[in-house]
């Protein structure tokens, strides 16, 4: 296997936007103020004839990018994921999605590893947002290689798509050479038949050595990296539920709207077995430490282990 | 222009306002008042200005239109259809369930529609991405956009000035059609946008204001425009809301609403006679 890179997917995805550049002329990149912290500089410095900074007008940078695809462009318009898909929520639903054009949203800085910054800069609230728009397409890449490969299929895919980028720099867990990334179907990470957890985004790994811990312990959940949040793979969850009888979703975002909501959209209906969501408990994040918070809020290996073990033996 | 080429686009404007008013009696619903006050320029873009090609509404190197204030869509359909982008005929079902002609402009559903619009303020910033494109791709196609003087309460509105300024999109032509009327009454007393013309040459637009409603001023501006360079033109043009059939002109209440049978008639019977005498 590869050596390990310990990336932010933020830098991930400006890496990958300069590579897909060489090849595609058509992409164009916007961003309203941020590039420094969206890491679409990255592009910018390469491609500067292509890159068009809008300023701190979100709502204007939308509506810009929904007129480059209507002429033909591939335009990929970053901010900060509360401004993207808050501010500009209507702009992304009525210029862009309702005429179903290619734009890619990428929205930084999502959830509460966003850190000392705060509660307003916090977005745990995006992946719903975006959901619940008719024909939006979700990814919420959990490492470096998922997210060059998640960036790459945004800007293939015909259509609207929200792509989650984070702040914080984490460990790569895929191996390269044998990842492959289809949009809309998730990935089993472990095998295990006690319970499933299902996770997405920064906190998949976090899962992952929850789950790989607790073999020690006689336990053996399954893992499911679910990087595709819409569609979501129903298969893969309703198999799950089957054979598991136990779902634990984890996210990094507020528990209501998201993952969790996703997830239980699907057992609901094909396979109904409890769900135990893991996730912002509907609460405001506050200014810290990016790992600190993710501790706090229980997004981390230690609570992970602690919730799987009490579902398990309940 | 010629005297018989003016009086050729009155007619068609003419037609365009019956149009409004069939399909808006037709829905049961609309909004006749500003749909009759951009007639004028609407019939101006497609029958005088606008490199547009009927048979193949996405060429790509046509001009652009974007209707930004979305909702005066029935006589712009009216206009698309004289242009032969679609049956007139449509214009019997507009807002109907399954009708091609949707309440606002739909871009996946309607031949010769741009963008889809409606939701006010953000059909100008379409219209900058549109000129940006042809900027990039060194195209020399031209965008056009017709904003309400209501709309430009929309903060979005000028947050798109200041872009299409700060990106000197000369190839973008923004008209505000200046009615004086929103949905709550008076602009000046709902929302207060005036000085109008000095907000946009402060927001680094070229200012020109015209009657809308005079295709000579129209031509003038339209031309006028084409010369600026580095810099977007912004039309202010004076119009009358609900022009054409006199009981609705100037008058607030017919912002969003259509004719019943008798107003229908009325309506239709005036602007048949201005056709009449028109065409005699």
């Amino acid at each position: 296997m590869a050596d390990k890179i310990v990336k932010a997917t933020r830098e991930s995805f400006g890496e990958a936007l300069c590579e897909l550049a060489e090849t595609d002329k058509d992409i164009v990149v916007l961003d309203a103020d941020l590039s420094a912290a969206t890491k679409t500089s990255i592009f910018a410095k390469k491609y500067p004839e292509r890159f068009v900074n809008c300023g701190i007008a979100e709502g204007n940078m939308i509506g810009v990018a929904a007129g480059l695809a209507a002429a033909g462009k591939k335009p990929v318009a970053a901010s900060f994921a509360m401004f993207a898909t808050g501010r500009a929520f209507e702009q992304i639903r009525n210029s862009v999605a309702y005429p179903g054009l290619n734009v890619t949203i990428a929205g930084s800085h999502a959830g509460i590893s966003t850190g000392e910054d705060g509660a307003t800069h916090q977005c745990i609230e995006d992946i719903g947002i975006m959901r619940t728009i008719p024909g939006m397409t979700v990814l919420n890449p959990a490492d470096h290689w998922e997210m060059k490969a998640a960036t790459k299929a945004a800007l293939e895919y015909e259509g609207p798509v929200y792509i989650r980028l984070g702040r914080l720099a984490v460990d790569s867990f895929n191996d390269p050479e044998s990842y492959s990334f289809e949009l809309g179907k998730g990935i089993t990470l472990h095998e295990g038949d006690d319970v499933t957890v299902i996770a997405t985004g920064l906190v998949v790994n976090e899962a992952r050595k929850a789950v790989e811990a607790l073999e020690s312990d006689g336990i053996h959940a399954r893992l499911i990296n679910i990087h595709t949040i819409k569609p979501i793979d129903k298969d893969i969850i309703i198999k799950a539920a089957k054979e598991t009888g136990k779902i634990i979703t984890v996210e990094e975002h507020n528990v209501i709207g998201g993952l969790a909501d996703a997830v239980c959209e699907v057992t609901s209906q094909f396979c109904p077995v409890p769900v135990t969501r893991i996730g912002v408990n509907d609460r405001f994040g506050y200014s810290g430490p990016a790992w600190e918070l993710l501790e706090i809020f229980g997004l981390t290996e230690t609570n992970i282990k602690k919730v799987i073990t009490q579902v398990v033996n309940s | 222009m010629e005297i018989s080429e003016i009086k050729q686009l009155q007619i068609n404007a003419t037609k365009a306002r019956m149009g409004a008013i069939i399909g808006t009696y037709n829905a049961k619903s609309g909004h006749p008042g500003g749909s009759l006050s951009a007639a004028d320029v609407f019939t101006y873009l497609y029958f005088k200005e606008m490199n547009v090609d009927p048979q193949n509404p996405h060429w790509a190197d046509r001009d652009r239109f974007v209707l930004s204030k979305g909702h005066c869509a029935p006589s712009l359909y009216a206009v698309l259809a004289m242009k032969g982008f679609f049956d007139w005929d449509e214009l019997n079902s507009l807002r109907h369930v399954g009708a091609m002609l949707q309440g606002h402009p739909d871009m996946k559903g309607t031949p010769g529609i741009d963008m889809s619009t409606g939701s006010l303020g953000q059909g100008i910033s379409t219209a900058c991405g549109m000129a940006l494109a042809a900027k990039m791709d060194n195209k020399d196609y031209r965008v056009y956009t017709v904003l309400g003087d209501g709309e430009c309460e929309e903060g979005q509105v000028w947050e798109a000035a200041m872009f299409a300024a700060n990106q000197k999109l000369d190839n973008l032509l923004v008209i505000v059609d200046q009615n004086g009327l929103q949905i709550d009454g008076p602009v000046e007393e709902v929302g207060g946008i005036e000085p109008l013309d000095k907000k946009f040459e402060a927001f680094g637009f070229k200012v020109i204001k015209i009657n809308g409603h005079s295709f000579e001023q129209i031509e003038l501006a339209f031309n006028e425009a084409k010369t600026v360079k580095d810099k977007p033109t912004a039309i202010l043009m004076k119009t009358v809301k609900g022009k054409g059939v006199s009981f609705m002109e100037d008058q607030v209440g017919w912002h969003g609403k259509a004719t019943n049978d008798e107003e229908y008639k009325l309506a239709m019977a005036e602007l048949e006679g201005q056709l009449k005498e028109l065409e005699g």
